[in-house]
């Protein structure tokens, strides 16, 4: 009987019925010391460091602090040395603060080489989707699973449901992963893909680059997917190969994991066919990811709608967001860029953001920052010279972590402030308590800290 | 885990849809190391703001998609701890449902007006074991995974339940499975 990616790989990881079992557990500092200290209290081994890694990322200051000793904010500091002590305690290999390999947990596992096709991945964070893009099954869990993980190796689990979402013909020029999937989003809605794992394919998908579908799967969460998957090809091991996680025996690897793809013929739950060639470059304008249109688009009027429940939450976004109805997004005015957060973080987006920027400054009236997702995609930008195009402009360039994606650190919006964000959630005070989030591409959020507020990157040089 | 069986009295209203887990509890709270001292933080900037009032009673009902968003179980634990002992929606996010579940709190799924009713008549009864909720003027039954109900109705530990069965998880490993995936500790 043919199968969907997903049934191989979990019917290959069932211990028993609805116990699956988790080949590499991703550890960080935020959702991890309840775990360990249940596992103190109840006298329970880790049962396999060696296929657990931890890293400090949530928390840490990205203004060059060295070490977690000398992070200034106190419960920041303890947070990140009791992740360094437990790891130690338990046997955990650790990147913390200051090590060349810390970084945003979803960019290092792929970077090392640790995300590899057909695993089952998980991690107390719910963009763990993520590491779908290599053909694996990844997913976020909350502090009692992440217990449960260590101290097993598996995870109780239903099966969930199976969603394909086919994308036909390729994006046009300008238009990017990101807005793949916030205009896909917006279209099924924040809870529009719950209770199902996502497989994205179609040749638009096929198309993309290895850190493009990792945008993609990253934000499945968003759209309140379990997880999302794209099938391994040849993009998937030509970024892999070399790095130092993967298998020793490459190619061996290679043929395995050309058994993985969805057969023909398999069945899933639900089907969604998305044209790629209408998709635009998107600009959130609310409080949810799924409060989304074109940059060409205006801020949507709530009295339209006729969902009750959804008028009432545009109502309530557009006062937060201290937008009016009718106004066109391109004359909306963020005062901070942040370039940055696992969901665009990676050498090639900053790679991408930097391209934009042609010699030109950040506007005065704009603060902009980047962030790289790790201490190794920092190396590699300014071995590249990309820090100095960016500094040049105008943009300040920072020490790897989740940063402002999530403001846990010292990058934080204040009140009213207005941001053109990489990032993956533009939910009330995400970025600071008032801050308001606009989501957007790394070519769109440069191109709106240079001209100070948004423009349409295809009709932009 | 304490077990979870009738769950009854006053009912607190939060009327928003897409209520998500930062707004829960906000991320400056997720600092603590400790399980406990979240209570205090609920809702914090919505509650401090004004926006919202909330008693602590034992059932909250709220609108769809409730604890979308991040995975942080803190937030869990923020209601529990205010004084929360079961959330009424009309859908949840993945990950805060199954977060419920791990913690004794309940967890349940009704049709927006059997919602609305509920929240209407200010007080309720959620009966897990036979499934349903009344409470005054109405009833409805909810569904709930049998596992997640007999574990949530014994206050079973998960982690306890599956060492039970080791012997599966040895006999996975031993096997071609449990070589698969890189090897963290050799990495340097």
């Amino acid at each position: 009987m043919p199968k969907t990616m997903f049934e191989k790989i979990w019917e290959e990881h069932e211990v028993r019925d609805e116990l699956i079992y988790i080949d590499l557990h991703l550890v960080h500092e935020v959702t991890s010391p309840q775990a360990f200290e249940g596992l103190r209290m109840t006298g329970r081994e880790l049962r396999r460091p060696d296929k657990t890694i931890a890293t400090a990322d949530h928390n840490v200051p990205t203004d060059g602090t060295p070490t977690a000793k000398l992070i200034a904010d106190t419960l920041s500091r303890k947070q990140v040395e009791t992740l360094e002590q437990n790891a130690a305690d338990f046997g955990v290999p650790v990147y913390s603060l200051g090590s060349k390999t810390q970084g945003i947990v979803h960019v290092i596992g792929p970077e090392l080489g640790l995300t590899q096709p057909g695993m089952t991945i998980v991690c107390g964070d719910s963009h763990t989707s993520t590491h779908g893009a290599f053909g694996a099954l990844a997913f976020g869990i909350g502090t009692s699973e992440v217990e449960h993980v260590m101290a097993t190796q598996t995870l109780v689990q239903r099966r969930p449901r199976t969603m394909r979402i086919n994308y036909s013909g390729r994006l046009g020029p300008g238009v990017t992963s990101k807005d793949l999937i916030l205009a896909t989003i917006g279209r099924l809605g924040t809870g529009g893909m719950a209770g199902y794992v996502v497989e994205y394919a179609g040749e638009a998908i096929r198309a993309l680059t290895m850190e493009e579908r990792l945008t993609v799967c990253n934000m499945t969460i968003e759209g309140g997917g379990r997880a999302g998957m794209i099938a391994p090809d040849e993009t998937t091991y030509e970024y892999m190969r070399g790095k130092p996680g993967v298998p020793e025996d490459f190619e061996a690897a290679i043929e395995r994991w050309r058994e993985l793809p969805t057969d023909e013929g398999a069945s899933f739950d639900y089907e969604v066919d998305i044209d790629a060639t209408l998709i635009s470059p998107m600009v959130t304008w609310g409080t949810t990811p799924g409060m989304v249109v074109q940059v060409t688009d205006q801020v949507p009027d709530p009295s339209q709608m006729e969902d009750a429940a959804k008028r009432e939450s545009a109502e309530r976004a557009l006062q937060y967001m201290g937008l009016s109805a009718g106004t066109p997004i391109e004359e909306i005015r963020p005062e901070r860029v942040f370039i940055g957060s696992c969901t665009n973080s990676r050498i090639s987006d900053l790679r991408e953001a930097a391209a934009a920027i042609k010699g030109r400054r950040v506007a005065d009236s704009i603060r902009a920052m980047v962030v790289p997702g790790s201490a190794m995609v920092k190396k590699q930008a300014e071995e590249e010279g990309l820090d100095r195009i960016f500094e040049d402009a105008g943009f300040e360039w920072r020490g790897a972590g989740c940063s402002m994606c999530l403001g846990m650190n010292p990058d934080i919006l204040i009140e009213g402030e207005r941001c053109a964000s990489t990032s993956n959630r533009n939910f009330e005070g995400r970025q600071g308590k008032g801050g308001r989030t606009h989501l957007v591409s790394p070519t769109m959020a440069t191109a709106a800290a240079i001209e100070g507020h948004f423009v349409d990157v295809r009709n932009w040089n | 885990m304490e077990a979870v069986s009738i769950i009854e009295g006053p009912v607190s209203l939060l009327d928003r849809s897409d209520v998500d887990t930062d707004q829960i509890i906000p991320k400056q709270f997720l600092k603590r190391v400790e399980r406990t001292g979240f209570g205090e933080f609920l809702f914090y900037d919505w509650i401090r703001d004004g926006e919202i009032e909330l008693e602590p009673n034992p059932i909250l009902v709220s609108g769809r998609n409730f604890g979308s968003g991040s995975s942080r179980e803190h937030a869990v634990w923020a209601l529990q701890q205010f004084g929360f002992d079961a959330v009424v929606a009309p859908s949840f996010s993945d990950i805060f449902f199954s977060n419920c579940t791990k913690n004794g709190f309940l967890p349940v799924v009704l049709e927006e007006a059997e919602c609305v009713a509920l929240a209407a008549a200010g007080s309720g009864r959620i009966d897990l074991e036979n499934q349903k909720v009344s409470w005054e003027g109405g009833e409805a039954s909810f569904e709930i995974d049998p596992e997640i109900k007999r574990r949530l109705f014994g206050g079973l530990d998960d982690i306890a339940l599956t060492l039970q069965g080791e012997k599966d998880i040895e006999a996975f490993e031993s096997g071609p499975g449990g070589s698969y995936g890189p090897v963290t500790t050799s990495l340097s």
